[in-house]
Protein backbone atom coordinates (compact mmCIF):
# COMPACT_ATOMS: atom_id res chain seq x y z
CA UNK A 1 0.00 0.00 0.00
CA UNK A 2 1.28 3.45 -0.85
CA UNK A 3 1.33 5.99 1.98
CA UNK A 4 -0.38 9.32 2.01
CA UNK A 5 1.47 12.12 0.23
CA UNK A 6 3.72 14.32 2.30
CA UNK A 7 1.67 16.99 4.06
CA UNK A 8 4.55 19.46 4.04
CA UNK A 9 5.03 19.00 0.30
CA UNK A 10 1.35 19.63 -0.37
CA UNK A 11 1.43 22.73 1.84
CA UNK A 12 4.60 24.18 0.24
CA UNK A 13 3.99 27.72 -0.98
CA UNK A 14 5.47 26.99 -4.41
CA UNK A 15 5.97 23.62 -6.00
CA UNK A 16 7.72 23.08 -9.30
CA UNK A 17 6.13 19.62 -9.24
CA UNK A 18 2.64 21.10 -9.36
CA UNK A 19 3.62 23.46 -12.17
CA UNK A 20 5.12 20.47 -14.00
CA UNK A 21 1.90 18.50 -13.45
CA UNK A 22 -0.11 21.22 -15.18
CA UNK A 23 2.36 21.48 -18.06
CA UNK A 24 2.17 17.70 -18.42
CA UNK A 25 -1.62 17.96 -18.58
CA UNK A 26 -1.40 20.38 -21.55
CA UNK A 27 1.32 18.35 -23.24
CA UNK A 28 -0.98 15.31 -23.02
CA UNK A 29 -3.63 17.31 -24.88
CA UNK A 30 -1.23 18.37 -27.61
CA UNK A 31 0.29 14.91 -27.92
CA UNK A 32 -3.11 13.33 -28.29
CA UNK A 33 -4.38 15.67 -30.98
CA UNK A 34 -2.32 16.25 -34.13
CA UNK A 35 -4.90 18.75 -35.51
CA UNK A 36 -4.07 20.99 -32.55
CA UNK A 37 -0.37 20.90 -33.40
CA UNK A 38 -1.13 21.62 -37.05
CA UNK A 39 -3.36 24.50 -35.98
CA UNK A 40 -0.51 25.97 -33.93
CA UNK A 41 1.77 26.17 -36.96
CA UNK A 42 -0.85 26.82 -39.64
CA UNK A 43 -1.50 30.52 -39.13
CA UNK A 44 2.15 31.59 -38.73
CA UNK A 45 3.00 29.64 -41.89
CA UNK A 46 0.21 31.37 -43.83
CA UNK A 47 1.37 34.74 -42.50
CA UNK A 48 4.88 34.12 -43.80
CA UNK A 49 3.62 32.96 -47.20
CA UNK A 50 1.39 36.03 -47.53
CA UNK A 51 3.91 38.60 -46.33
CA UNK A 52 6.67 36.93 -48.30
CA UNK A 53 4.85 37.54 -51.59
CA UNK A 54 3.85 41.06 -50.53
CA UNK A 55 7.50 41.75 -49.73
CA UNK A 56 8.64 40.41 -53.10
CA UNK A 57 6.20 42.66 -54.87
CA UNK A 58 6.99 45.75 -52.78
CA UNK A 59 10.76 45.20 -53.06
CA UNK A 60 10.47 46.21 -56.72
CA UNK A 61 7.88 48.94 -56.11
CA UNK A 62 8.85 50.48 -52.79
CA UNK A 63 12.25 51.87 -51.95
CA UNK A 64 11.50 51.54 -48.21
CA UNK A 65 10.93 47.79 -48.42
CA UNK A 66 13.77 47.41 -50.91
CA UNK A 67 16.18 49.03 -48.41
CA UNK A 68 15.09 46.77 -45.56
CA UNK A 69 14.94 43.28 -46.98
CA UNK A 70 12.62 41.10 -44.95
CA UNK A 71 11.27 43.91 -42.79
CA UNK A 72 7.68 42.85 -43.44
CA UNK A 73 8.31 39.13 -42.96
CA UNK A 74 10.25 39.87 -39.79
CA UNK A 75 7.41 42.04 -38.53
CA UNK A 76 4.84 39.36 -39.37
CA UNK A 77 6.86 36.74 -37.49
CA UNK A 78 7.36 38.94 -34.44
CA UNK A 79 3.69 39.94 -34.42
CA UNK A 80 2.88 36.25 -34.34
CA UNK A 81 5.12 35.87 -31.30
CA UNK A 82 2.94 38.43 -29.47
CA UNK A 83 -0.30 36.93 -30.75
CA UNK A 84 0.74 33.32 -30.04
CA UNK A 85 2.14 34.29 -26.65
CA UNK A 86 -1.24 35.69 -25.61
CA UNK A 87 -3.30 33.00 -27.34
CA UNK A 88 -1.21 30.13 -25.95
CA UNK A 89 -1.79 31.47 -22.45
CA UNK A 90 -5.53 31.97 -22.89
CA UNK A 91 -6.20 28.70 -24.75
CA UNK A 92 -4.60 26.61 -22.03
CA UNK A 93 -6.93 28.28 -19.54
CA UNK A 94 -9.89 27.74 -21.86
CA UNK A 95 -9.06 24.01 -21.93
CA UNK A 96 -9.96 23.96 -18.21
CA UNK A 97 -13.18 25.88 -18.81
CA UNK A 98 -14.19 23.61 -21.70
CA UNK A 99 -13.55 20.48 -19.65
CA UNK A 100 -15.19 21.87 -16.44
CA UNK A 101 -11.99 21.02 -14.62
CA UNK A 102 -11.26 24.27 -12.76
CA UNK A 103 -12.92 23.08 -9.55
CA UNK A 104 -10.83 19.89 -9.53
CA UNK A 105 -7.69 21.99 -9.86
CA UNK A 106 -8.53 24.46 -7.14
CA UNK A 107 -9.55 21.92 -4.52
CA UNK A 108 -6.06 20.47 -5.00
CA UNK A 109 -3.00 22.13 -3.43
CA UNK A 110 -2.38 23.98 -6.73
CA UNK A 111 -1.93 27.71 -6.09
CA UNK A 112 -3.31 30.24 -8.57
CA UNK A 113 0.20 31.58 -9.24
CA UNK A 114 1.46 28.05 -9.95
CA UNK A 115 -1.38 27.72 -12.42
CA UNK A 116 -0.27 31.01 -14.02
CA UNK A 117 3.32 29.73 -14.16
CA UNK A 118 2.11 26.62 -16.02
CA UNK A 119 0.05 28.71 -18.46
CA UNK A 120 3.12 30.86 -19.08
CA UNK A 121 5.32 27.86 -19.83
CA UNK A 122 2.70 26.42 -22.16
CA UNK A 123 2.42 29.75 -23.92
CA UNK A 124 6.16 29.61 -24.58
CA UNK A 125 5.98 26.02 -25.84
CA UNK A 126 2.97 26.69 -28.09
CA UNK A 127 4.56 29.84 -29.51
CA UNK A 128 7.78 28.03 -30.37
CA UNK A 129 5.83 25.21 -32.04
CA UNK A 130 3.95 27.80 -34.10
CA UNK A 131 6.62 30.32 -35.02
CA UNK A 132 9.82 28.30 -35.47
CA UNK A 133 8.56 26.32 -38.51
CA UNK A 134 7.36 29.60 -40.05
CA UNK A 135 10.78 31.15 -39.52
CA UNK A 136 12.42 28.25 -41.36
CA UNK A 137 9.84 28.49 -44.14
CA UNK A 138 10.83 32.13 -44.65
CA UNK A 139 14.44 31.03 -45.15
CA UNK A 140 13.43 28.27 -47.53
CA UNK A 141 10.97 30.26 -49.65
CA UNK A 142 12.25 33.81 -49.53
CA UNK A 143 15.85 33.54 -48.42
CA UNK A 144 15.03 35.71 -45.41
CA UNK A 145 16.30 34.57 -42.02
CA UNK A 146 14.92 36.34 -38.98
CA UNK A 147 17.83 34.78 -37.10
CA UNK A 148 20.06 37.32 -38.89
CA UNK A 149 18.76 39.86 -36.37
CA UNK A 150 21.17 38.14 -34.00
CA UNK A 151 21.01 38.54 -30.23
CA UNK A 152 18.46 41.38 -30.37
CA UNK A 153 16.00 38.80 -31.68
CA UNK A 154 16.13 37.03 -28.32
CA UNK A 155 15.30 40.31 -26.56
CA UNK A 156 12.50 41.11 -29.04
CA UNK A 157 11.08 37.61 -28.60
CA UNK A 158 10.92 37.72 -24.81
CA UNK A 159 9.68 41.31 -24.65
CA UNK A 160 6.78 40.38 -26.93
CA UNK A 161 6.14 37.14 -25.03
CA UNK A 162 5.95 39.12 -21.78
CA UNK A 163 3.45 41.50 -23.30
CA UNK A 164 1.46 38.50 -24.58
CA UNK A 165 1.41 37.04 -21.05
CA UNK A 166 0.16 40.32 -19.59
CA UNK A 167 -2.67 40.51 -22.15
CA UNK A 168 -3.34 36.78 -21.67
CA UNK A 169 -3.64 37.24 -17.90
CA UNK A 170 -6.25 39.97 -18.33
CA UNK A 171 -8.24 37.99 -20.91
CA UNK A 172 -8.07 34.87 -18.75
CA UNK A 173 -9.32 36.83 -15.76
CA UNK A 174 -12.20 38.21 -17.83
CA UNK A 175 -13.14 34.70 -19.01
CA UNK A 176 -13.02 33.44 -15.42
CA UNK A 177 -15.25 36.33 -14.34
CA UNK A 178 -17.75 36.36 -17.22
CA UNK A 179 -17.59 32.74 -18.37
CA UNK A 180 -17.29 31.24 -21.83
CA UNK A 181 -19.34 34.11 -23.25
CA UNK A 182 -16.10 36.10 -23.11
CA UNK A 183 -14.18 33.34 -24.91
CA UNK A 184 -13.97 35.31 -28.17
CA UNK A 185 -11.69 37.83 -26.46
CA UNK A 186 -8.93 35.22 -26.56
CA UNK A 187 -8.85 35.39 -30.36
CA UNK A 188 -9.63 39.01 -31.12
CA UNK A 189 -8.60 41.29 -28.25
CA UNK A 190 -4.91 41.44 -29.17
CA UNK A 191 -5.72 42.75 -32.66
CA UNK A 192 -6.87 46.03 -31.12
CA UNK A 193 -3.19 46.62 -30.29
CA UNK A 194 -1.86 45.87 -33.79
CA UNK A 195 -2.49 49.33 -35.34
CA UNK A 196 -0.92 50.97 -32.28
CA UNK A 197 2.13 48.73 -32.18
CA UNK A 198 3.61 49.95 -35.45
CA UNK A 199 4.04 46.39 -36.66
CA UNK A 200 4.39 47.18 -40.38
CA UNK A 201 4.96 50.97 -40.28
CA UNK A 202 6.76 53.47 -38.06
CA UNK A 203 4.88 54.85 -35.07
CA UNK A 204 5.60 58.34 -36.47
CA UNK A 205 2.89 57.99 -39.09
CA UNK A 206 0.19 57.79 -36.43
CA UNK A 207 -1.59 61.00 -35.37
CA UNK A 208 0.23 62.73 -32.52
CA UNK A 209 -2.39 61.87 -29.90
CA UNK A 210 -2.31 58.21 -30.94
CA UNK A 211 1.47 58.11 -30.75
CA UNK A 212 1.16 58.83 -27.04
CA UNK A 213 -0.92 55.67 -26.66
CA UNK A 214 1.42 53.76 -28.94
CA UNK A 215 4.48 54.58 -26.86
CA UNK A 216 2.72 53.12 -23.83
CA UNK A 217 2.93 49.71 -25.49
CA UNK A 218 6.07 47.55 -25.20
CA UNK A 219 5.36 46.21 -28.69
CA UNK A 220 5.83 49.68 -30.25
CA UNK A 221 9.42 49.80 -28.91
CA UNK A 222 10.10 46.26 -30.13
CA UNK A 223 8.95 46.90 -33.71
CA UNK A 224 10.77 50.24 -33.85
CA UNK A 225 13.82 48.45 -32.47
CA UNK A 226 13.55 45.74 -35.11
CA UNK A 227 13.44 48.34 -37.89
CA UNK A 228 16.45 50.12 -36.37
CA UNK A 229 18.43 46.88 -36.56
CA UNK A 230 17.30 46.10 -40.13
CA UNK A 231 17.62 49.60 -41.65
CA UNK A 232 20.41 51.18 -39.59
CA UNK A 233 22.19 48.19 -38.14
CA UNK A 234 21.88 49.76 -34.68
CA UNK A 235 20.50 48.30 -31.47
CA UNK A 236 18.28 50.80 -29.62
CA UNK A 237 18.98 49.78 -26.04
CA UNK A 238 16.74 52.61 -24.82
CA UNK A 239 13.84 51.00 -26.66
CA UNK A 240 14.57 47.63 -25.06
CA UNK A 241 14.78 49.12 -21.57
CA UNK A 242 11.50 51.00 -21.95
CA UNK A 243 9.75 47.93 -23.34
CA UNK A 244 11.04 45.82 -20.44
CA UNK A 245 9.93 48.40 -17.86
CA UNK A 246 6.46 48.56 -19.39
CA UNK A 247 6.25 44.76 -19.56
CA UNK A 248 7.08 44.48 -15.88
CA UNK A 249 4.46 47.07 -14.94
CA UNK A 250 1.79 45.42 -17.10
CA UNK A 251 2.55 41.89 -15.90
CA UNK A 252 2.41 43.02 -12.27
CA UNK A 253 -0.89 44.82 -12.85
CA UNK A 254 -2.36 41.94 -14.87
CA UNK A 255 -1.22 39.40 -12.25
CA UNK A 256 -2.86 41.43 -9.48
CA UNK A 257 -6.05 41.64 -11.55
CA UNK A 258 -6.00 37.86 -12.15
CA UNK A 259 -5.60 37.13 -8.43
CA UNK A 260 -8.34 39.62 -7.58
CA UNK A 261 -10.66 37.98 -10.12
CA UNK A 262 -9.80 34.55 -8.72
CA UNK A 263 -10.94 35.80 -5.32
CA UNK A 264 -14.14 37.20 -6.85
CA UNK A 265 -14.73 33.84 -8.58
CA UNK A 266 -14.41 32.07 -5.23
CA UNK A 267 -16.80 34.54 -3.63
CA UNK A 268 -19.40 34.22 -6.40
CA UNK A 269 -19.14 30.45 -6.87
CA UNK A 270 -17.89 30.76 -10.44
CA UNK A 271 -15.25 28.02 -10.15
CA UNK A 272 -17.91 25.38 -9.63
CA UNK A 273 -20.61 27.00 -11.73
CA UNK A 274 -23.04 27.09 -8.84
CA UNK A 275 -23.16 30.79 -8.11
CA UNK A 276 -24.31 33.95 -9.78
CA UNK B 1 13.84 9.27 42.89
CA UNK B 2 11.22 7.50 40.97
CA UNK B 3 7.79 8.89 41.74
CA UNK B 4 6.06 5.77 40.53
CA UNK B 5 5.72 2.49 42.44
CA UNK B 6 8.08 -0.22 41.23
CA UNK B 7 6.68 -2.35 38.51
CA UNK B 8 4.16 0.20 37.36
CA UNK B 9 4.71 2.23 34.28
CA UNK B 10 4.05 5.91 34.67
CA UNK B 11 0.60 6.71 33.43
CA UNK B 12 1.03 7.87 29.88
CA UNK B 13 0.11 11.46 29.25
CA UNK B 14 -3.07 11.26 27.26
CA UNK B 15 -2.53 12.39 23.71
CA UNK B 16 -4.59 15.42 22.89
CA UNK B 17 -7.78 14.37 21.19
CA UNK B 18 -7.52 14.97 17.46
CA UNK B 19 -9.55 17.88 16.17
CA UNK B 20 -12.86 16.89 14.64
CA UNK B 21 -12.75 16.24 10.93
CA UNK B 22 -15.15 19.10 10.20
CA UNK B 23 -16.51 21.87 12.39
CA UNK B 24 -18.93 24.39 10.94
CA UNK B 25 -20.33 27.29 12.91
CA UNK B 26 -23.09 29.66 11.80
CA UNK B 27 -22.20 29.32 8.12
CA UNK B 28 -24.02 31.62 5.71
CA UNK B 29 -23.91 32.20 1.97
CA UNK B 30 -26.14 34.30 -0.29
CA UNK B 31 -26.13 34.75 -4.04
CA UNK B 32 -27.36 37.23 -6.55
CA UNK B 33 -28.25 40.49 -4.84
CA UNK B 34 -29.30 42.89 -7.63
CA UNK B 35 -31.23 46.14 -7.82
CA UNK B 36 -34.36 44.20 -8.74
CA UNK B 37 -34.00 41.14 -6.53
CA UNK B 38 -32.73 40.61 -3.06
CA UNK B 39 -30.06 38.07 -2.31
CA UNK B 40 -31.07 34.40 -2.17
CA UNK B 41 -29.84 32.75 0.99
CA UNK B 42 -28.33 29.48 -0.19
CA UNK B 43 -27.00 28.56 3.24
CA UNK B 44 -28.52 30.17 6.29
CA UNK B 45 -26.58 29.88 9.51
CA UNK B 46 -25.83 26.16 9.70
CA UNK B 47 -23.62 24.60 12.37
CA UNK B 48 -22.43 21.03 12.84
CA UNK B 49 -19.44 18.92 13.85
CA UNK B 50 -18.31 15.69 12.21
CA UNK B 51 -15.88 13.48 14.12
CA UNK B 52 -12.97 11.74 12.44
CA UNK B 53 -13.84 8.39 10.99
CA UNK B 54 -17.52 9.21 10.63
CA UNK B 55 -19.61 8.94 7.50
CA UNK B 56 -22.01 11.86 7.36
CA UNK B 57 -24.65 12.82 4.84
CA UNK B 58 -26.29 16.05 3.88
CA UNK B 59 -29.75 15.50 2.46
CA UNK B 60 -32.12 17.95 0.91
CA UNK B 61 -34.22 18.69 -2.12
CA UNK B 62 -32.59 20.32 -5.16
CA UNK B 63 -31.54 23.85 -4.22
CA UNK B 64 -31.54 23.15 -0.50
CA UNK B 65 -27.90 24.26 -0.18
CA UNK B 66 -26.04 20.94 -0.13
CA UNK B 67 -23.63 21.60 -3.01
CA UNK B 68 -23.05 25.17 -1.82
CA UNK B 69 -22.16 23.83 1.61
CA UNK B 70 -19.72 21.28 0.17
CA UNK B 71 -18.16 23.94 -2.06
CA UNK B 72 -17.48 26.07 1.02
CA UNK B 73 -16.11 23.09 2.96
CA UNK B 74 -13.51 22.36 0.27
CA UNK B 75 -12.54 26.02 -0.16
CA UNK B 76 -14.00 26.59 -3.62
CA UNK B 77 -16.49 29.12 -2.35
CA UNK B 78 -15.94 31.87 0.19
CA UNK B 79 -18.61 32.03 2.91
CA UNK B 80 -20.36 35.29 3.74
CA UNK B 81 -20.23 34.50 7.44
CA UNK B 82 -19.39 31.82 9.95
CA UNK B 83 -16.38 29.56 10.31
CA UNK B 84 -15.25 26.26 8.80
CA UNK B 85 -12.53 24.16 10.38
CA UNK B 86 -11.33 21.06 8.55
CA UNK B 87 -8.82 18.74 10.25
CA UNK B 88 -8.18 21.47 12.80
CA UNK B 89 -7.38 24.20 10.25
CA UNK B 90 -9.41 27.31 9.61
CA UNK B 91 -10.37 27.07 5.93
CA UNK B 92 -10.65 30.84 5.58
CA UNK B 93 -7.02 31.39 6.55
CA UNK B 94 -5.10 28.14 6.13
CA UNK B 95 -6.85 26.11 3.48
CA UNK B 96 -3.60 25.17 1.74
CA UNK B 97 -2.56 23.26 4.87
CA UNK B 98 -5.59 21.06 4.35
CA UNK B 99 -6.20 20.79 0.60
CA UNK B 100 -3.60 18.05 0.17
CA UNK B 101 -5.40 15.96 2.82
CA UNK B 102 -8.93 16.14 1.45
CA UNK B 103 -10.56 15.51 -1.91
CA UNK B 104 -13.88 15.74 -3.69
CA UNK B 105 -15.86 13.91 -6.32
CA UNK B 106 -18.87 15.72 -7.75
CA UNK B 107 -21.03 15.37 -10.84
CA UNK B 108 -20.85 19.16 -11.22
CA UNK B 109 -17.20 19.02 -12.13
CA UNK B 110 -15.45 16.94 -14.72
CA UNK B 111 -12.09 15.59 -15.76
CA UNK B 112 -10.56 16.48 -19.15
CA UNK B 113 -12.18 14.23 -21.72
CA UNK B 114 -9.27 14.24 -24.17
CA UNK B 115 -6.90 12.75 -21.61
CA UNK B 116 -6.91 9.04 -20.92
CA UNK B 117 -7.97 7.81 -17.50
CA UNK B 118 -4.34 7.08 -16.67
CA UNK B 119 -3.18 10.54 -17.79
CA UNK B 120 -5.87 12.25 -15.71
CA UNK B 121 -4.93 10.26 -12.63
CA UNK B 122 -1.21 10.89 -13.21
CA UNK B 123 -1.74 14.66 -13.43
CA UNK B 124 -3.72 14.75 -10.19
CA UNK B 125 -1.28 12.42 -8.45
CA UNK B 126 1.46 14.95 -9.24
CA UNK B 127 -0.68 17.87 -8.09
CA UNK B 128 -1.18 16.11 -4.75
CA UNK B 129 2.47 15.11 -4.46
CA UNK B 130 1.73 11.37 -4.42
CA UNK B 131 4.80 9.13 -4.27
CA UNK B 132 5.12 6.11 -6.57
CA UNK B 133 2.39 7.32 -8.88
CA UNK B 134 2.19 4.32 -11.17
CA UNK B 135 1.76 1.96 -8.20
CA UNK B 136 -0.99 4.14 -6.74
CA UNK B 137 -2.81 4.23 -10.08
CA UNK B 138 -2.51 0.45 -10.35
CA UNK B 139 -3.98 0.08 -6.86
CA UNK B 140 -6.94 2.29 -7.64
CA UNK B 141 -7.47 0.66 -11.02
CA UNK B 142 -7.68 -2.70 -9.32
CA UNK B 143 -9.90 -1.53 -6.48
CA UNK B 144 -12.32 0.38 -8.72
CA UNK B 145 -12.13 -2.00 -11.68
CA UNK B 146 -10.62 0.60 -13.96
CA UNK B 147 -7.79 -1.54 -15.30
CA UNK B 148 -9.13 -2.09 -18.83
CA UNK B 149 -10.08 1.58 -19.06
CA UNK B 150 -6.76 3.17 -18.14
CA UNK B 151 -5.64 3.77 -21.74
CA UNK B 152 -9.01 5.01 -22.94
CA UNK B 153 -9.76 8.72 -23.38
CA UNK B 154 -12.07 9.81 -20.59
CA UNK B 155 -14.53 11.17 -23.12
CA UNK B 156 -15.24 7.67 -24.43
CA UNK B 157 -16.33 6.29 -21.05
CA UNK B 158 -19.92 5.63 -20.01
CA UNK B 159 -21.31 7.80 -17.22
CA UNK B 160 -20.84 4.98 -14.73
CA UNK B 161 -17.22 4.49 -15.79
CA UNK B 162 -16.67 8.24 -15.53
CA UNK B 163 -18.06 8.19 -12.00
CA UNK B 164 -15.55 5.51 -11.05
CA UNK B 165 -12.74 7.52 -12.65
CA UNK B 166 -13.84 10.61 -10.70
CA UNK B 167 -13.84 8.55 -7.53
CA UNK B 168 -10.33 7.28 -8.33
CA UNK B 169 -9.20 10.89 -8.74
CA UNK B 170 -10.83 11.75 -5.40
CA UNK B 171 -8.96 8.89 -3.72
CA UNK B 172 -5.60 9.46 -5.41
CA UNK B 173 -4.12 11.21 -2.36
CA UNK B 174 -5.71 8.88 0.23
CA UNK B 175 -7.77 11.76 1.61
CA UNK B 176 -8.42 11.97 5.34
CA UNK B 177 -11.72 13.66 4.52
CA UNK B 178 -13.48 12.58 1.36
CA UNK B 179 -16.30 14.77 0.07
CA UNK B 180 -18.75 13.06 -2.26
CA UNK B 181 -21.58 14.74 -4.09
CA UNK B 182 -24.03 12.10 -5.35
CA UNK B 183 -21.37 9.35 -5.37
CA UNK B 184 -23.49 6.60 -6.93
CA UNK B 185 -26.00 8.65 -8.93
CA UNK B 186 -25.10 7.29 -12.36
CA UNK B 187 -24.06 3.78 -11.37
CA UNK B 188 -26.02 0.59 -11.95
CA UNK B 189 -27.20 -1.12 -8.71
CA UNK B 190 -24.46 -3.74 -8.79
CA UNK B 191 -21.62 -1.24 -9.29
CA UNK B 192 -23.17 1.19 -6.81
CA UNK B 193 -23.29 -1.55 -4.19
CA UNK B 194 -19.66 -2.43 -4.79
CA UNK B 195 -18.66 1.23 -4.52
CA UNK B 196 -20.50 1.57 -1.21
CA UNK B 197 -18.74 -1.51 0.11
CA UNK B 198 -15.41 -0.15 -1.10
CA UNK B 199 -16.00 3.25 0.50
CA UNK B 200 -16.95 1.66 3.81
CA UNK B 201 -13.77 -0.43 3.71
CA UNK B 202 -11.68 2.63 2.79
CA UNK B 203 -13.14 4.60 5.69
CA UNK B 204 -12.42 1.78 8.14
CA UNK B 205 -8.91 1.10 6.82
CA UNK B 206 -7.77 4.73 6.70
CA UNK B 207 -9.90 6.06 9.57
CA UNK B 208 -11.10 8.52 6.97
CA UNK B 209 -14.12 10.74 7.23
CA UNK B 210 -16.68 10.66 4.45
CA UNK B 211 -19.03 13.59 3.94
CA UNK B 212 -21.60 13.10 1.23
CA UNK B 213 -24.57 14.72 -0.35
CA UNK B 214 -27.02 12.19 -1.70
CA UNK B 215 -30.57 11.66 -2.82
CA UNK B 216 -30.33 7.92 -2.31
CA UNK B 217 -31.94 7.36 1.09
CA UNK B 218 -31.22 3.64 1.25
CA UNK B 219 -27.54 4.41 0.59
CA UNK B 220 -27.47 7.01 3.36
CA UNK B 221 -29.29 4.74 5.78
CA UNK B 222 -26.77 2.00 5.10
CA UNK B 223 -23.55 4.03 5.14
CA UNK B 224 -23.98 7.04 7.39
CA UNK B 225 -23.71 7.54 11.11
CA UNK B 226 -24.85 11.16 10.94
CA UNK B 227 -27.53 12.59 8.71
CA UNK B 228 -28.45 16.24 8.32
CA UNK B 229 -31.52 17.22 6.35
CA UNK B 230 -31.42 20.67 4.78
CA UNK B 231 -34.29 22.80 3.62
CA UNK B 232 -33.97 26.32 2.23
CA UNK B 233 -30.39 26.64 3.45
CA UNK B 234 -31.05 25.47 7.00
CA UNK B 235 -30.50 22.16 8.73
CA UNK B 236 -34.00 21.08 9.71
CA UNK B 237 -33.06 17.83 11.42
CA UNK B 238 -29.93 15.93 12.28
CA UNK B 239 -29.03 12.69 14.01
CA UNK B 240 -28.39 9.07 13.23
CA UNK B 241 -30.76 7.51 10.71
CA UNK B 242 -32.41 5.54 13.54
CA UNK B 243 -32.85 8.65 15.66
CA UNK B 244 -34.45 10.55 12.81
CA UNK B 245 -36.82 7.68 12.07
CA UNK B 246 -37.74 7.34 15.74
CA UNK B 247 -38.18 11.10 16.24
CA UNK B 248 -40.56 11.44 13.33
CA UNK B 249 -42.45 8.18 13.68
CA UNK B 250 -41.65 7.30 10.08
CA UNK B 251 -40.78 3.83 8.88
CA UNK B 252 -37.64 4.73 6.95
CA UNK B 253 -35.36 7.63 6.08
CA UNK B 254 -37.08 8.31 2.79
CA UNK B 255 -40.33 9.03 4.62
CA UNK B 256 -38.47 11.29 7.05
CA UNK B 257 -36.97 13.16 4.14
CA UNK B 258 -40.29 13.57 2.34
CA UNK B 259 -42.05 14.73 5.49
CA UNK B 260 -39.42 17.37 6.13
CA UNK B 261 -39.11 18.75 2.60
CA UNK B 262 -42.91 18.81 2.28
CA UNK B 263 -43.28 20.50 5.66
CA UNK B 264 -45.18 17.63 7.32
CA UNK B 265 -42.65 16.65 9.96
CA UNK B 266 -43.62 17.29 13.58
CA UNK B 267 -41.38 19.89 15.14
Amino acid sequence: MIGRPSTSRAAAAFSAGRVGAMVLRYVYILRGSWPRIVELAYWPLMQVVLWGFISKFLATNSSWVAQGAGVLIGAALLWDVLFRGQLGFSISFLEEMWSRNLANLFISPLRPYEFVAALTLMSLIRTLIGVVPAAFLAILFYGYSIFDLGLPLVAFFFLLMMMGWAVGLVITALIMRFGLGAEGLAWIAIFALAPLSGVFYPVAILPDWLQVVSWALPSAYVFEGMRAVIFDGTLRVDHLVRALALDIVYIAAAGAYFLHTFHVARRKGLLMGIGE
Amino acid sequence: MDDHPEGEDPAPTPAPAPAPAITVHDLTKSFGATKSFGAVKAVDGISFTIARGETAALLGANGAGKTTTIAMLVGLLIADGGTITVLGEDMARHRYRVLGRINLSSPYIDLPRRLTVEENLAVFARLYGVDNISRRIEELAEELELGPLLRRPSGTLSSGQRSRMALAKALINRPEVLFLDEPTASLDPDTADRIRTYLAAYRARENATIFMASHNMAEVERMCTTVMIMKAGRIERSGTPRQLIAQTGCSNLEEVFLDIVRGRAAQ
